[in-house]
């Protein structure tokens, strides 16, 4: 797995906004009442009847440049197995600094645990050889996509190969391995 | 038209960051002072060592080690899962800002208290040796500061300027919020921290002679403060829609009145010209502009704590 670098690809075309990715994740990853690890955003723009809608399925965008790793000052918050980012909850002091350093604020505290808590790209899936998310697999509309990007013949490299795509706030800096098709 | 919905609703993160509330701000300010109070002492015992010194401003580096366990009670307070807090020195983090902190505190308590061991009153000294008698490796650790009163003035010195800017840096490094992500911070809480300590001094009975030189000192750090503020609010207004969007909060936003109250007018031109006005009519400078100088500075960590929070990439404008 060291050298895997897992990115997520979601189709905004397809993607209808249920909101089923994010039941999903709650059952799958037991994440606190109240708390959500991912979400749905929707945007519509322009002036009626020109309008336009955009609907993304969004989670932590597991950055190249994770600013949430780099003020970290227990080591809690790491860069994980296939260049994702993880957190280690048994190191976490809870001082909220990673929380405060998302530009995106897809972290939050676990009331439970006291540590913060946030999309893993389902790390215990992928470690246990089960190559997909839970978000991925209950998307009715098959709009979530889930693999590595240092393989070119993977479905997120082909797409990424042949779609337009985006990222959120390219400005931020933090080269987020998450991409939204046009 | 542009209408955005999100199904997340994260407690203290949505709609707007509330992760940092009182402990934040009464930290940094409480760390502004310990950091004056050891530059401006660790100073004033390297440049004057024979010079007579009234026993308030001997004894002003005790205010150090008191003050700072004070603020990193609040520190600790603030912290989600306080028991791990040890966690913090099984790891230094050189991009991380905290863990310079952390290391930092624990570093200054030992300087501070030999400092001001050493720069306290010869009879008081013996007095505590004496009821310390039990523990004879006291007079050796006294015979060692006192020889050495030199080394720990640097060390003072350094070490509070060290806190005084990290204060600053902590929440400077960070690009997700607009309000805060000014290499300006630093620098500013570091003079805001020498300005507070001079008013922190100025509360305790040190001598006229000495209370002219520290206000005199303090009209400096006032003006170069005022001028920080000014270069980091130019700075967020000259950059992109998240940093305009960011120091609107101070024009016409919801931060405008107490900003322009608080910290410009109450907390620096008042005590400025207050202290302007002791001086030309050679009055010996009293305690009121150390109160209102105290009052700003808080005030200052108080609104950038929390105006920082509210500033961010996405509630303001589209994601991409």
């Amino acid at each position: 797995m060291a050298d895997k670098r897992y990115a997520m690809v979601l189709d905004t075309r397809t993607c209808v906004g249920c909101a089923a990715c994010v039941i999903g994740c709650k059952t799958e990853n037991d994440v606190a009442q109240g708390y959500a690890r991912d979400w749905v955003f929707t945007e519509t723009t322009g002036t009626f009847p020109d309008l336009q809608m955009s609907i993304r399925s969004e989670r932590c965008n597991h950055c190249d440049e994770a600013p949430c790793v780099t003020v970290c000052p227990t080591g809690a918050s790491h860069y994980g197995p296939g260049a994702t980012v993880q957190v280690n909850q048994d190191k976490c002091s809870g001082c909220k600094a990673c929380i405060a350093a998302c530009p995106y604020g897809a972290r939050f505290i676990d009331p439970h645990v006291g540590a913060v808590d946030k999309c893993t790209f389902c790390g215990h899936r992928v470690a246990n050889g089960i190559p997909t998310t839970s978000c991925q697999e209950i998307c009715p509309t098959q709009s979530i996509y889930f693999g590595d990007l240092n393989d070119p013949d993977s479905q997120v490299s082909r797409l990424l190969a042949t779609r337009d795509h985006y990222n959120l706030l390219p400005g931020a800096g933090t080269r987020p391995k998450h991409f939204y098709l046009k | 038209m542009q209408e955005m919905t999100t199904t997340r609703t994260n407690h203290s993160v949505d709609p707007v960051l509330q992760i940092w509330h009182g402990e934040i701000p009464l930290y940094l300010f409480l760390g502004g002072v310990v950091a004056g109070i050891m530059v401006l002492t660790g100073l004033w015992f390297l440049l004057r060592p024979g010079a007579e010194r009234s026993r308030a401003l001997s004894l002003l580096p005790w205010a150090s080690p008191v003050l700072l366990s004070v603020g990193m009670l609040f520190l600790w307070l603030d912290l989600e899962h306080p028991f791990n807090a040890w966690r913090f020195y099984l790891a230094f983090k050189v991009g991380s800002p905290m863990s310079w902190g952390a290391w930092i505190l624990v570093l200054i308590y030992p300087a501070a208290v030999l400092l001001a061991w050493a720069g306290s009153p010869e009879l008081v000294r013996q007095r505590w040796l004496k009821r310390l008698s039990a523990v004879p490796q006291l007079s050796r650790l006294d015979n060692w500061a006192t020889a050495n009163v030199k080394s720990l003035a640097v060390t003072n010195a350094v070490m509070g300027a060290g806190l005084g800017i990290y204060t600053g840096v902590l929440l400077g490094t960070m690009v997700a919020r607009p309000l805060w992500n000014s290499a300006i911070l630093g620098p500013l809480f570091l003079v805001s921290g020498l300005s507070t300590g001079v008013a922190f001094m100025l509360l305790y009975r040190v001598a006229d002679h000495e209370r002219v030189l520290l206000s005199k000192l303090d009209m400096g750090f006032i003006t170069v403060e005022l001028a920080l503020i000014a270069l980091w609010l130019v700075g967020l207004a000259s950059g992109g829609a998240a940093a305009r969007a960011a120091v609107a909060q101070f024009f016409g936003g919801p931060y405008t009145a107490a900003f322009w109250t608080l910290v410009i007018a109450v907390g620096l031109v008042a005590p400025l010209v207050g202290e302007w006005i002791e001086l030309r009519h050679k009055l010996v400078p009293g305690r009121a502009t150390a109160i209102l100088v105290l009052v700003g500075g808080f005030a200052l960590r108080w609104i950038v704590v929390f105006a920082g929070q509210q500033s961010g990439w996405i509630s303001e404008f589209a994601l991409r």
